[in-house]
């Protein structure tokens, strides 16, 4: 059995920071393993401890600087990872989630897993919509915003939970392959541990061009255009209290007395 | 020209979102000199379909298949309904169910998707506007298409609450049963604990910047001296610190105390769509561009380890 993971580096902004034209200038950024896909990680790799034969390959759309975060998902157990880059995708602009959906469909093609696991979003972008784009690409059923996973291979089944608003769950089985977007909360991701991490640089890391998977370069234009990237506007009226934190939580307890907060 | 809105309601209730994309979907229509149709799919269509009926609204398409949503039956019914009435714009929420049909929609009726919009313009081509790395940056995206598809932000938009006259008109669907690969089984309430923190009066919420569950020791302290009930927001719950049902958001419970105390909570809109009905809102943040300071009444912005333990004190 075979289970593909799609793995994002995301960006993470400083607390303060200054655009630079469309990008946030470099120094305030750290790149990272994408927080939801860390957990769609985890959740393969459980599936491999508790079944045999399981095989767990990551798939990113990235650059080569992408690889030392791909290390980290190698390191917590995944077996081996695929990253697809080229021109084509440095110039496409923005990568909107049919584009990079196209490119996953074209790796999961090949691939031909049992299961795909993404993260409900990314960081950085936020669209959430990669992973039900791709399966409808691949034509496998999905679901979205699973917070619960109980996979039953010999059944071709996942049952899941799905996690709606407002403190609801909804109860759904699926027929697999599937793809499932994994919510956050889902598991308890493991830290890597050192020979994960020693033995991630051995694994294998195979880096395809558009072409190496059957895709036209030509085709991958979106048809969305950043345009603009700036701070929004505060509409905040707060009033904050000034000085040591003494002095703040002083005043803050006269406010809270006076609305009627008492020990 | 047209503008179609895809309605969505849960349990027998038509949700928020189901009539604030009416007042999306008419500000495009107008700037589209176009008309706004809205279609809800399955459940009491009657019931559902007389209450879309809303001034702006011209046409309301009603689809009865089924009870509770399901993405199979959605993402052909309303790719069917995009298909039969040609919009210039699909408009769908960007809910949990929204997210799990609209890629496949736009996928089938290769439409650009642009989701999550908290703002959209039609006046020369669509731009849509998004927020960017957790609410920290806000951009605007083109959209070089004639036609496109878009999830909108719950919570953005006004509801309109005027009544309409609307044709309201049965739609006749077609399903290929075996498209439909999945089962609703039904729903469950998240619970936990014995608390529930929507009878709360005064709420100490705790998020992120607690960095450790030990530290969680100084917010219980705060708590107990001033008899209000701990919450905290996704990140402490997920980690599994404070239980499922003290979770304040979207995807936890919507919370109106007469005080709200946020502390080490950056104020992400998952959260604040949580708690902004709260009376009083204090946000203890050391981020002073934390959105939660945006809707906060009064803030301290400054390290919650020294100021959480000496507003303790000042109740001791």
């Amino acid at each position: 059995m075979k289970i593909l993971v799609t793995v994002k580096e995301v960006a993470a902004v400083d607390d303060e920071f200054e655009i630079d034209g469309l990008e946030i200038d470099d120094r305030y950024v750290t790149a990272d393993l994408n927080e939801w896909d860390e957990y769609a990680v985890e959740e393969a790799v459980q599936i491999k401890e508790d079944h045999d034969d399981v095989e767990v390959v990551t798939v990113t759309v990235g650059p080569s600087e992408t690889d030392e975060t791909i290390r980290q998902a190698l390191a917590k157990g995944a077996d081996r990872a695929i990253r697809v880059w080229d021109d084509a995708l440095d110039d496409a602009g923005l990568l909107d989630p049919e584009t990079k959906a196209q490119v996953l469909a074209a790796v999961a093609a090949e691939e031909e897993p049992d299961l795909v696991l993404t993260g409900v979003q990314s960081a950085d972008d936020g669209f959430g919509a990669t992973g039900v784009t791709l399966a409808d690409k691949l034509d496998m059923e999905w679901g979205a915003v699973v917070n619960d996973l109980d996979f039953d291979p010999e059944a071709g089944v996942a049952s899941v939970h799905r996690e709606l608003e407002g403190g609801v769950e909804e109860l759904t089985d699926i027929e697999t392959p599937a793809v499932l977007t994994i919510q956050t909360g889902i598991n308890d991701p493991r830290y890597a541990s050192l020979r994960g991490i020693r033995q991630a640089q051995s694994k294998e890391l195979t880096e395809y061009a558009l072409a190496d998977i059957g895709l036209d370069a030509s085709g991958i234009e979106s048809p969305l255009e950043q345009t603009s990237l700036y701070e929004p506007e505060t509409e905040g009226e707060a009033t904050v209290f000034e000085g040591s934190a003494e002095e703040t939580a002083t005043e803050l307890a006269e406010l809270l007395a006076e609305k009627g907060v008492t020990s | 020209m047209s503008v179609l809105a895809i309605a969505e309601h849960r349990r027998g209730e038509l949700r928020p979102v189901s009539l604030e994309q009416l007042a999306a979907g008419r500000d495009l229509a107008d700037q589209l000199g176009g008309e706004l149709h809205t279609a809800v799919i399955g459940g009491d269509v009657e019931a559902f379909g007389a209450d879309l009926n809303r001034e702006g609204v011209d046409a309301v398409h009603t689809v009865d298949i089924g009870e509770e949503f399901n993405h199979d039956v959605y993402t052909q019914v309303v790719t069917q309904l995009a298909t039969e009435l040609d919009p210039t714009v699909l408009l769908m929420p960007n809910s949990v169910n929204g997210l799990d049909y609209a890629p496949a929609v736009a996928n089938r009726l290769d439409r650009p998707l642009v989701t999550d919009v908290v703002d959209i313009d039609a006046e020369d081509g669509l731009t849509a506007t998004r927020e960017l790395y957790g609410s920290k940056a806000e951009t605007t995206i083109d959209v070089h298409a004639e036609q496109a598809a878009v999830t909108i932000r719950p919570a953005e938009w006004p509801t309109i609450e005027t009544d309409g006259d609307a044709a309201i008109e049965a739609f006749d669907a077609t399903l290929d049963e075996s498209a439909v690969r999945s089962t609703v089984k039904g729903f469950e309430e998240v619970g936990g604990g014995d608390i529930d923190i929507t009878d709360a009066d005064v709420l100490v919420s705790v998020g992120r910047g607690i960095e450790e569950e030990e530290n969680l020791d100084i917010i219980h302290d705060l708590a107990e001296a001033l008899d209000a009930t701990v919450s905290g927001s996704r990140p402490l719950i997920d980690n599994g610190w404070l239980e499922k049902d003290r979770q304040v958001g979207q995807s936890g419970k919507v919370v109106t105390p007469d005080v709200y105390i946020a502390i080490g909570i950056s104020g992400a809109v998952q959260h604040v769509a949580g708690m902004k009905g709260s009376d009083t809102i204090v946000a203890i943040n050391t981020d002073p561009n934390a959105p939660i300071f945006d809707i906060a009444d009064y803030g301290i912005q400054d390290d919650l380890f020294e100021v959480v333990p000496a507003l303790t004190e000042q109740f001791q």
